[in-house]
This record gives C-alpha cells, sequence and structure tokens, in this order.
C-alpha cells in the first residue's frame, strides 16, 4: 500500500490529461436537467413582454384547467417565502438598490421577468399552460439608454426616486499614493499632450452553452436544491439569509455545469421561485429553461461608457489619468452588481508608472435585464481603455506604440511595486514577456508588410494590435473586501481525507464548471504527499461533501483554494510525524518526509504516509494525548491579491472596400507565475482569448425602444464559431506569486481581459492613415465601412495636440476622428 | 400519439410519442439518452447533434416521429466493445472540452465530417463544425483533435485492409 513510484518526478508542471473528461465524452455526464425524481413535477415560467409595467391582473383560470397542470402560481401566493436575490456588495454605504423579487409582484422593472409559475406533470404541459396565463399590464414609460438614465426624466424604479444607484471614487491624492489629477491635465493641457476620450464597453450576454437549470427535492430531512451554478455555497446562503428556511436545512448541489464565465455567479429568480413551488406543493420540481429566457434573463455584462483623460508629457511619459464611468446595471443590482465596474478601479493605471489617477464610477439603473460579472469582470474594461489610450498616445507622439509602452511600463527591477492605486504588484517582467511575444509574432516584419501596403495603397490594409495587460487575481484578502463594503470573505477551504486502503479524498470548496480542477487539484495533492494521481479524488461542489466554500469565480480557485489545499496537505504531514515516529521507533527530529515516506535520517527505515493511514484507522496502537486521525482541514485567506500579465499581439486585415476584418496571427506570452497542468493552461487561454475577440468583433445585446431584447437569441447574438477563429500562438514566461507558495497567479479571465484591446488597437492601426482612431465595438463589417466612408478617404487627418477637441462638462464624445457611434437604445 | 420503432444505440425502442414530440425530447426524456443534450432553441447550437441512418442531424430540428424506422446513434452508442471511438481518444488527448457541453454533439459532427472527407484540413475542419458552438475551448483544441483524429481514423482503415 505504499506509492507506486511510475510517475513524474513532478505531478506540478506535468500536461496530465484530465480526469473529468471520461463521462464527459461517453455522454455520462450529470447535468442539472438530467435529474429525474419519483413524482417529479415539471415548472415553466411566465415573464413580461414588457420593459416596465405594473401588474394590474392575472387570470389563471384557463391555464389551470389544462389536463396535466398541478398549480399556476403569482407573485403574491408566494410572497412569503420567495426570498430575493441578493447584492453582497453595496459599493457605498448609501447604495440605492430595489429589493429583486424572484417573482414580481406587481412592478416589472424588465422585460423577462417572471410574472406566474406553472407546475405540471410535464415541461410541455407547463410550457402550453404557461401561454394560457392572462396576465394585465399596465405599461409604464421605460428608461433604456444609459445615458437618458443619467439625466433621471423617466425612472426605472419610481419608489427609488432616482435612477444613481451609488457613485465610487479612488484618487491617487487623497489616498496618498500619487499626485493630484487636475494638476496633471492642467499642466499637459499647456505644454504637454492631453488624449481625451470616450469608449463604450457594449453589453454582452455571457453565453454559457448549457441553460440554467433547477431542480428541488424538498421531501428529504434537509431540502435538497441542485443548480446549474458557479456559487452552490452562495447560492445556500442567501436562500438561508432570505427564505426563512435554516441554513442547516439546505443543501445545495451544483453538479455537473455547463460552463458558467461569470454568468451563473448569481442567486438567480429561477432557483428561488423553483424552491419556493417545491416548498408550497411539498413536490420535487424541476425547471429548466431554454436559450431564449436565458439571453433575457440571465444577468449580462459590461455596458460602461467611459470618459478618459490622458496627461502626458510631449515625449509620450504619461503623467496622469483620469477615468469617468457610467455603468448601467439594468434593473437590479446583482449578487456583485454594482462592485463588478468597481473592480476596474485598480486596473485602469495597468503595468504603467502615473504620476496621479482617479477613477470615478457612476452606476445607473435602467429597465434592460441585470448586469453582473462576465468574464474578467471590471478589468476587461479597464485594459480596453487603457490600451487603447496608449495607442492613441504613440500616434500623437509619432513612435511606436511598443515604444511608448516601453516608456511607460514598470520594470523587472521595480518589484515590488506600489501602483498609483494603492495596489502592491508582487512580481513580474514585462519586458521578458513582450520581447518572447514580438519574437514569436514577427513583429517587424509585419510592420514592414504593412509599410508596404500603405505605400502601394493595397485595398487590403494590416493592423496590429498591442495589450500589454496585468490584472488582479486571487480574490480575495477577506479584509480588503471588508474595507470595500463587501458581504463575504474572500478566503477558501480544503480537506484531505487519508482514506484506510491508500487512496485520499480531497474536498475544496472550490466549485468547478469546466475548469478541471479534479485533474490540477490532484497533481498538486499527489506531489504534496507522495501519492499516485490515480489514487486521488477530488469531491467539490456540495454543501454536504463540502460544507465551506466561497465558490468558483475571479480567476481564484488554484491561487486561493489551491493554497488551503498545500496546507491541509501540510497538517497532514505534520500530524503524520509524531505517529511516524511512534511507529518506527524514532524520535520526531529524526524523521524526513519525502515522495510519501517517513524515513529515519542515515537508516533504511521507513514508513509510507498511506501505511500511517490504514495503522491510525486501526487506532490499535498510538501515542498518548493524540486524535487517531491524520485527516486535516485547511481555510487559506490571501494577504495579496496576484497580478498575471503577458502580452498580446493581433494582426488584423482590413478590406477598406467592404469593411470585413480577417485575424491573419494571434500571440500571446502570459505570464501567470506557476503552472500546475499546461495543458489545462493553454485551454484557458485559447477560451478567454476567443470571448475576448467576440467583443471585439462580433457580440453586442440590442434593445430596441420597446425594451425588447432584440438579440434574444443564438441566432441574432453571434458567438464565434470555429469558422470565424484561427489557431494561436501561446507562450509563457514565469515569475512566480509570491502570495501563495505555490506561486501561481491565475489564469481563467486572462485571454479574455488581453485580446479585446489588441483586436481592436489592430483593426484602428490598419486604417489609422485614412484618419480613424476609433471604431465603436463590435467592430462589425459595417462599422469599420461606415468610420472609413465618413472619414473621407483623408489620408492625413491625425489629430494634432492642439487641434485636440477638450471635453466640456457632460458633452459627449468629440473626438473629431471618431468612427460610427450608432447602438441606440444600448 | 403516434407509434414509432426507433433503433437508438444498437437497441430497438417502441414507443408512443406527440406527434410534436422532437427526435432530442425522445431520446432524453423516453428513451433516457441523457448524453445528448439542448443547448438552444434555433437550431444554432449543434448540442443535440446525433447520427441519423449514419450522417449528422441536429435532433431539435427532426421530429421523433421522423425517425421512426431509422437508426439513431447518440454519443452513448459511439464507443463499442468497451474502447473509446478514435473521435472521442482525440477529444481526450488533445484537451478538446472543458465543460463538456458541447462536446457529445461536437463529436457527433466531427466523426460524420471525418467520414465524408478523411483527411480535411485546417480550414475544412473549421468550416465543417461551424454548426456546433463551444463557449469554453476557443475551438483551438477541437480543431488539432478532429486533425489528429482524422489521422489515426484513416491509419486503422489501412492496417484493416
Ligand atoms: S439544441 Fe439543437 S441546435 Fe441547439
Ligand atoms: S467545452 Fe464547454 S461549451 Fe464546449
Amino acid at each position: 500500500m505504499t506509492a507506486v513510484d511510475d510517475r513524474p518526478t513532478t505531478e506540478i508542471g506535468s500536461a496530465r490529461l484530465r480526469k473529468e473528461d471520461q463521462r464527459l465524452i461517453t455522454g455520462r455526464t450529470k447535468w442539472t436537467d438530467n435529474i429525474q425524481l419519483p413524482g417529479m413535477v415539471h415548472l415553466a415560467m411566465v415573464r413580461s413582454p414588457f420593459a416596465h409595467a405594473r401588474v394590474s391582473g392575472i387570470d389563471t383560470a384557463e391555464a389551470k384547467a389544462l389536463p396535466g397542470v398541478i398549480a399556476v402560481l403569482t407573485g403574491s401566493d408566494i410572497a412569503d417565502i420567495q426570498g430575493l436575490n441578493i447584492t453582497a456588495w453595496p459599493i457605498t454605504t448609501d447604495q440605492k438598490a430595489p429589493d429583486h423579487l424572484p417573482m414580481v409582484v406587481d412592478h416589472v422593472a424588465c422585460a423577462g421577468e417572471i410574472v406566474a409559475v406553472v407546475a405540471a406533470r410535464s415541461a410541455a404541459v407547463a410550457r402550453d399552460a404557461a401561454e394560457l396565463v392572462d396576465v394585465d399590464y399596465e405599461e409604464l414609460p421605460a428608461v433604456l439608454d444609459l445615458k437618458e438614465a443619467a439625466t433621471d426624466a423617466v425612472l426605472a424604479h419610481p419608489s427609488l426616486g432616482t435612477n444613481k444607484s451609488a457613485f465610487w471614487q479612488l484618487d491617487s491624492k487623497a489616498g496618498g499614493t500619487g499626485g493630484d489629477i487636475e494638476e496633471a491635465i492642467a499642466t499637459a493641457r499647456e505644454g504637454g499632450i492631453l488624449i481625451e476620450r470616450e469608449y463604450r464597453q457594449q453589453r454582452l450576454i455571457p453565453s454559457f452553452m448549457e441553460p440554467r437549470s433547477t431542480v428541488v427535492d424538498p421531501t428529504g430531512d434537509q431540502v435538497v436544491l441542485w443548480s446549474s451554478t458557479q456559487v452552490p455555497h452562495l447560492v445556500r446562503f442567501g436562500i438561508a439569509a432570505t427564505t426563512g428556511l435554516p441554513e442547516s436545512k439546505i443543501r445545495v448541489i451544483a453538479p455537473d455545469v455547463g460552463g458558467g464565465f461569470g454568468g451563473k455567479l448569481q442567486t438567480t429568480p429561477e432557483e428561488f421561485v423553483t424552491l419556493a413551488v417545491a416548498r408550497t406543493l411539498g413536490k420535487p420540481c424541476k425547471y429548466t429553461e431554454t436559450r431564449s429566457e436565458s439571453m433575457v434573463s440571465a444577468h449580462h455584462g459590461r455596458d460602461q461608457w467611459q470618459k478618459l483623460t490622458l496627461a502626458a508629457e510631449k515625449d509620450g511619459t504619461v503623467t496622469g489619468l483620469k477615468v469617468e464611468l457610467m455603468c448601467d446595471l439594468g434593473a437590479y443590482a446583482g449578487l456583485v452588481g454594482g462592485g463588478v465596474p468597481v473592480l476596474g478601479a485598480w486596473m485602469f493605471n495597468s503595468i504603467y508608472k502615473f504620476g496621479a489617477y482617479q477613477f470615478n464610477c457612476t452606476n445607473y439603473y435602467t429597465n434592460k435585464t441585470w448586469v453582473d460579472a462576465y468574464r474578467g469582470a471590471g478589468r476587461p474594461e479597464a485594459t480596453y481603455a487603457i490600451e487603447r489610450l496608449m495607442d492613441e498616445l504613440a500616434a500623437e507622439v509619432g513612435v511606436d506604440p511598443m515604444e511608448i509602452r516601453r516608456k511607460n511600463w514598470i520594470t523587472h527591477d521595480e518589484f515590488p511595486f506600489a501602483s498609483v492605486a494603492g495596489m502592491t504588484y508582487d512580481s513580474g517582467d514585462y519586458e521578458a514577456a513582450t520581447e518572447k511575444a514580438l519574437g514569436l509574432f514577427g513583429y517587424d516584419e509585419l510592420r514592414a508588410e504593412q509599410q508596404r501596403r500603405r505605400e502601394s495603397g493595397d485595398p487590403v490594409q494590416l493592423g496590429i494590435g498591442i495589450s500589454t495587460f496585468t490584472e488582479m487575481c486571487g480574490l480575495a484578502p477577506s479584509r480588503v473586501l471588508g474595507s470595500l463594503n463587501y458581504g463575504a470573505g474572500g478566503w477558501e477551504s480544503a480537506s484531505i481525507r487519508m482514506l484506510t486502503t491508500g487512496t485520499v479524498e480531497v474536498i475544496t470548496g472550490a466549485s468547478a464548471h469546466g475548469q478541471g480542477h479534479e485533474t490540477a487539484w490532484s497533481q498538486i495533492v499527489a506531489d504534496r504527499l507522495g501519492v499516485p494521481f490515480e489514487n486521488v479524488e477530488v469531491l467539490h461542489g456540495d454543501t454536504q461533501i463540502a460544507p465551506k466554500g466561497m465558490d468558483t469565480y475571479g480567476s481564484r480557485s488554484l491561487v486561493v483554494g489551491g493554497e488551503a489545499l498545500v496546507r491541509a496537505a501540510d497538517k497532514v504531514i505534520e500530524k503524520a510525524k509524531p505517529l511516524a515516529a511512534h511507529m518506527l521507533e524514532a524520535g520526531v527530529d529524526d524523521l524526513e518526509f519525502a515522495a510519501g515516506r517517513f524515513t529515519v535520517k542515515g537508516t533504511d527505515k521507513g514508513i509510507g504516509l498511506t501505511d500511517i493511514a490504514l495503522g491510525i484507522w486501526t487506532g490499535h496502537d498510538y501515542p498518548e494525548g493524540l486524535e487517531p486521525s491524520i485527516d486535516a482541514d485547511a481555510t487559506f485567506d490571501p494577504v495579496n491579491f496576484s497580478f498575471p500579465h503577458g502580452t498580446h499581439l493581433c494582426a488584423m486585415e482590413v478590406d477598406t472596400e467592404t469593411g470585413a476584418t480577417t485575424m491573419r496571427k494571434y500571440v500571446c506570452v502570459d505570464d501567470i507565475g506557476t503552472i500546475i497542468n499546461p495543458l489545462i493552461v493553454e485551454g484557458q487561454v485559447h477560451g478567454g482569448l476567443v470571448q475576448g475577440i467576440g467583443q471585439a468583433l462580433w457580440e453586442g445585446a440590442e434593445y430596441d425602444e420597446q425594451g425588447t431584447l432584440v438579440s434574444g437569441s443564438f441566432v441574432d447574438y453571434t458567438l464565434p464559431t470555429a469558422a470565424d477563429t484561427i489557431s494561436f500562438v501561446t507562450d509563457h514566461t514565469t515569475s512566480p506569486s509570491t502570495s501563495n507558495s505555490l506561486g501561481t497567479k491565475g489564469v481563467g479571465e486572462a485571454g479574455t481581459i488581453a485580446s479585446t484591446p489588441a483586436v481592436v488597437n489592430a483593426i484602428v492601426d490598419a486604417v489609422r492613415h485614412l484618419g480613424i482612431d476609433d471604431i465603436q465595438m463590435p467592430c462589425t463589417p459595417e462599422r469599420v465601412w461606415k468610420a472609413i466612408q465618413s472619414a473621407g478617404g483623408t489620408t492625413d487627418a491625425a489629430p494634432v495636440a492642439d487641434a485636440q477637441a477638450h471635453f466640456d462638462e457632460g458633452a459627449p464624445n468629440q473626438d473629431p476622428a471618431a468612427g460610427t457611434t450608432d447602438g441606440a437604445g444600448q | 400519439m403516434t407509434r414509432i420503432t426507433v433503433n437508438v444505440d444498437g437497441v430497438s425502442c417502441t414507443d408512443e410519442v406527440e406527434p410534436r414530440m422532437l427526435l432530442v425530447h425522445y431520446l432524453r426524456e423516453v428513451v433516457g439518452k441523457v448524453g445528448t443534450v439542448v443547448g438552444c432553441d434555433t437550431s444554432n447550437c449543434g448540442a443535440c447533434t446525433v447520427h441519423l441512418d449514419g450522417r449528422s442531424v441536429k435532433s431539435c430540428n427532426v421530429l421523433a416521429v421522423q425517425a421512426d424506422g431509422h437508426d439513431v446513434t447518440t454519443i452513448e452508442g459511439l464507443s463499442s466493445n468497451g474502447e473509446l471511438h478514435p473521435m472521442q481518444a482525440a477529444f481526450h488527448e488533445n484537451h478538446a472540452l472543458q465543460c463538456g457541453y458541447c462536446t457529445p454533439g461536437m463529436i457527433m459532427q466531427a466523426v460524420d465530417l471525418v467520414t465524408e472527407n478523411p483527411n480535411p484540413s485546417e480550414e475544412e475542419i473549421r468550416v465543417g463544425l461551424e454548426g456546433n458552438l463551444c463557449r469554453c475551448t476557443g475551438y483551438h483544441n477541437i480543431v488539432k483533435a478532429v486533425a489528429a483524429a482524422a489521422g489515426s481514423m484513416s491509419s486503422e482503415r489501412t492496417e484493416a485492409r
């Protein structure tokens, strides 16, 4: 029962194939919608087609009369037990937030809100009956446009008296981390360079492939809720905090979950309504959404206007950055909600040394789907803004965009570096990542080709886009969260159970939904305890099995959860040591632990950890005063964030006659610290890249003037396909993080954060000589073509410093060379 | 109700179904083949892809009654004698799946693609998979896996000769 020794010398760093694949490639996956319980009832939701309305009456008679229908319930029927969809992060103590009832009682604040629910023998009957529920709506004026919302002319929630939710500011002068931003701007206006731009972060739909599904069985000792969620522990908390069910009576299980990307980081109205119906009927209930329901009712992401002022000296040395965000929360503040844009506060300054910095964020409500975390959450928005601005500054100074970055970035010998936003970057090497990326990309050759195409007037122009990004991962030190008024901690927990017959159970509070935790966690434990990879079983996603956890989001699982695992493993070894000494009749100090065995120094006497586990299970012979167990738990609360970074380079071809764009090459070199499994890392990067590229080129949630989501299906919301995308060149440099003992930094969001500005920079670079310096995302052929047309083909329209328009208070984008800003109703 | 007989993964199934029932719902809810999943309601995502008489179809786009008298192969019937189909093995070996939700449909489509075109180029693979959406992998490793499987499937054929 000792460890076999045919494993790689270290598991960490090896490209292990994934343990979880077997069931996924053979169709034996446990999706929530697969669950069938005896006597189970199927639900269908009746949803408001109106963006803003008062419900004046609901006639359920016809629906109830349909054969097979068990019940039709409205908001007032479940008002006492339905609970609330909570917000965990009121960004200020006076943040305005309307109560978010899972089912509307009388006020509908966005299309898609649930106004009634049908329970029936089959899903098909439930859907038929839902069509027969007759709801009387009294339509109210809806506010849809973010900038109109800011005027309070029409209110999304009349009872709040305003659309403004909260204002949040970070100021380097006030915080003592840098200079006065207004001074920096004034100086630049006098004799330097001032870049003033307004960028749009369009609304996106996370579009996980598995529609959300919830099954509730209220008939056991505990109420069991299965849900396709990223956050079973937070769902359990939300239920206990708001429905009157005691926490000890609730078990939440996230079985196999088909993607999330932040879109399943929520306590959802659908979960709460299903729970309320199951409790009312005393029967197991299932609700699975259709894709169209998912598009309109699961939360959306991004949706900001970004007003940016970058101050620099004439040579391109940046002296300050002022950020003013208007953010659309949609109809409600979600779980992270108003905090999502705030997560960008520390990232607009990115890898650069700015003298002064100010971040201002105002959140507003509109009568549209709620907005919350989507892959990157706050950081892609920040990275987009600063990386676009650095390109604009380079154009202004007249140097290569990489030059302007080199001039301003933190050099490798300056770490640890205290940023102007008050973060301490522990490690990184931007020069090394950039050198490697430039080589892999063939930067100089592509620049030369670009020059040739310009000179020959080729209708297909080539552009090169750069994004040298960083992000903060490993959410999060609990004390920092506390200081930001966040309602929960940022720790993670792990347990290790040394089973009697030589195998190991690992319990993690992180909750995977495609990331491959079972494989990576097994590698970490195998190395630490010296047991075979195959002998480690990773359990997660069930509050009964893994009672403590903060779940999976924010690239936190490995950085925080992985460290908890390391600490639990170290405790196992610590607990086993005196037992080993007892069994080997040696002193504790004479023992060494390596490759799963304790040995007595200088002898060949030894005992394996798994043998100790068996010995202590019998409990026949162990020292007085010790407990007969070597199992251990650990909870890790990080003291700092981690800061992955990377250099992403993108080459785009733009057909100036049609506006069509084609990706030619994409290279990224990421520094994510220590890599546990390179195979899994590559996969995370690839998937992340395409999500970021999707924002740059194709995706956008569009509403019409009535507040109907017109991109409400996969026909109109255009996800990237295999035919739209290319193969990528990915590589790494490594400067280990110092915030955890494995040296990991997190990789889940990197690709998404970095790729969007790289693509847009490339497109703008391809047409900059035509006088274009911005094209609003998504950069569809139509928008690119319009930008080229309205630029009038002038070849020398690059704005000069003194001709730059400056922001007037409250005025929209005044950048004369900006591309189209259509997208009404967003 | 209509009586249909469908051979699903080698087993003959006779059932009464509503004429409006989609093949995917028949497979999942009546036959219990929950390996085949639903990802959309507009026939865009391909998650529901199965083989009908050996050719791929989106089973949300076919009525159960249309499968009457035909053979259906789902992801659950793809491996034989306990051995993974080369396409399944290639998806595993090339890390061509993350959450795995698109995977059954993606594999069924990929098998069809390689059956039709045993030696596809990257471009042909990409176009051939255009009707199957994946939100996790960025397609990079899926394309790699299909190319690898095409290689191993054609060498298998050569050996069998
Ligand atoms: S479920 Fe069939 S194509 Fe989406
Ligand atoms: S692996 Fe998740 S959708 Fe493809």
